[in-house]
């Protein structure tokens, strides 16, 4: 039986992202940004090595910049409470091309396994609502996939889901780092600079 | 000074002209009549933040979708910025900052004088190029050679307006 923090996160993400179409994926640093990796490379992937609490601010200033793309930020726990207050300009800004998806292990992944804020009473989904994001979806099961991606690729704007996951350890998956590199291609997919 | 010839308008002007069309703020006292500009332009939108290193993030999202921003904010965000700054950097992302000094000539208040007094070899440590304006003629100038350096370079770029161009706050004291 599918059971809260179950998710498989490199399968979940996968599926995710087979369904986004052409939206731009902004993931946060670190175990989102290895599971896009893992998904297939696309230039269309911000990939992030650094700078926490920054995916939904950024996915934000590319939302605002290109209102014809859907943006999604897909990020950890840990790395959404370092930077909660953006919830609350993403709202006031009302991008409606801006979905962001909390792949949520209760845990700091990535440095170790120390346990986050999400694991005993914090409630993301109501912490969004409370900035006045009405349009959440909170996700305990795998078989949720494709109606977490309709939500997340088609809803109107700005969307926000958490999915609880299992707390895994998965086989490294390292894009590219560079970031003028990173950024190059993805300005190049976007037709903002000539190849 | 006359009001037309006040930093603020040339700024705006120049900020027009450059076709930055957002500004992200956590607002000073010495920004009002600035931001004020920007919030009655209907070709502009005014940002306002919960913490200055979002900033970061969104002038980095728009300049990789073909947009230009820009933030301003008091000498004491500077210290909220430092990590967010690696953002820009390694993407090579145009990151210009207009930032009011406060705890730096003539302060009040004390709780000001630490990132106040720390905001420029902060800022140089972690490569933001520092353009200072310490006379109200000064500010455009300085803003011209942050902005052009930022967007046809790609380099973060702070003009530092001194707070004897914003004069000190005196909370009402003698
Ligand atoms: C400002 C800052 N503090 C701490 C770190 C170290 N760090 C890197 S990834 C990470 C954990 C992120 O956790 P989460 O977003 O929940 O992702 P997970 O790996 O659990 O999926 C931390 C604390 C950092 N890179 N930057």
């Amino acid at each position: 039986m599918a059971t809260s923090n179950k998710i498989n996160r490199r399968p979940f993400v996968a599926t995710l992202l087979a369904q986004r179409g052409n939206a731009l994926v902004i993931p946060g640093l670190g175990s989102p940004t290895w599971d896009c990796s893992a998904a297939g490379d696309s230039p269309e992937y911000l990939y992030s090595w650094g700078g926490m609490g920054l995916a939904v601010p950024t996915a934000l200033g590319v939302a605002l910049a290109r209102p014809d793309r859907r943006v999604l930020a897909l990020t950890g726990d840990g790395e959404m409470l370092m930077g909660i207050g953006s919830l609350g300009v993403v709202s006031a800004q009302g991008a409606k091309n801006l979905s962001i998806l909390v792949l949520d292990n209760e845990s700091f992944g990535e440095t170790g396994r120390q346990t986050g804020l999400t694991s005993e009473r914090a409630d993301l989904c109501a912490v969004a609502r409370g900035f006045g994001i009405s349009r959440t979806m909170h996700v305990t099961e795998q078989g949720k996939a494709d109606e977490l991606a309709s939500f997340l690729f088609k809803e109107e704007g700005p969307c926000f889901a958490v999915a609880k996951i299992a707390l895994s350890e998965d086989p490294w998956s390292l894009p590219v780092k560079d970031g003028t590199a990173i950024a190059r291609r993805f300005r190049i997919a976007l037709g903002v600079e000539k190849a | 000074m006359t009001e037309e010839t006040h930093w603020s308008d040339e700024v705006f002007r120049e900020i027009k002209k450059r076709e930055i069309d957002t500004v992200c703020t956590i607002p000073d006292g010495g920004l009002t009549r600035l931001l004020n500009l920007v919030k009655a332009d209907r070709d502009m939108r005014l940002i306002t933040l919960t913490t200055e290193e979002e900033g970061m993030g969104i002038v980095t999202g728009q300049w990789l979708g073909g947009k230009r921003s820009m933030i301003a904010m008091q000498s004491s965000g500077v210290g909220n910025c430092i990590n967010a700054l690696g953002l820009p950097a390694v993407m090579r992302a145009p990151c210009l900052m207009l930032v009011t000094m406060r705890g730096q000539w003539g302060e009040f208040n004390p709780w000001q004088v630490q990132m106040g007094q720390a905001t420029r070899p902060v800022l140089e440590a972690v490569g933001v190029k520092c353009f200072p304006a310490d006379d109200p003629k000064d500010v455009a100038p300085a803003f011209v050679g942050a902005a052009d350096l930022a967007f046809q370079g790609g380099f973060s770029c702070a003009v530092l307006v001194s707070q004897q161009v914003i004069g000190a706050k005196g909370f009402g004291q003698k």
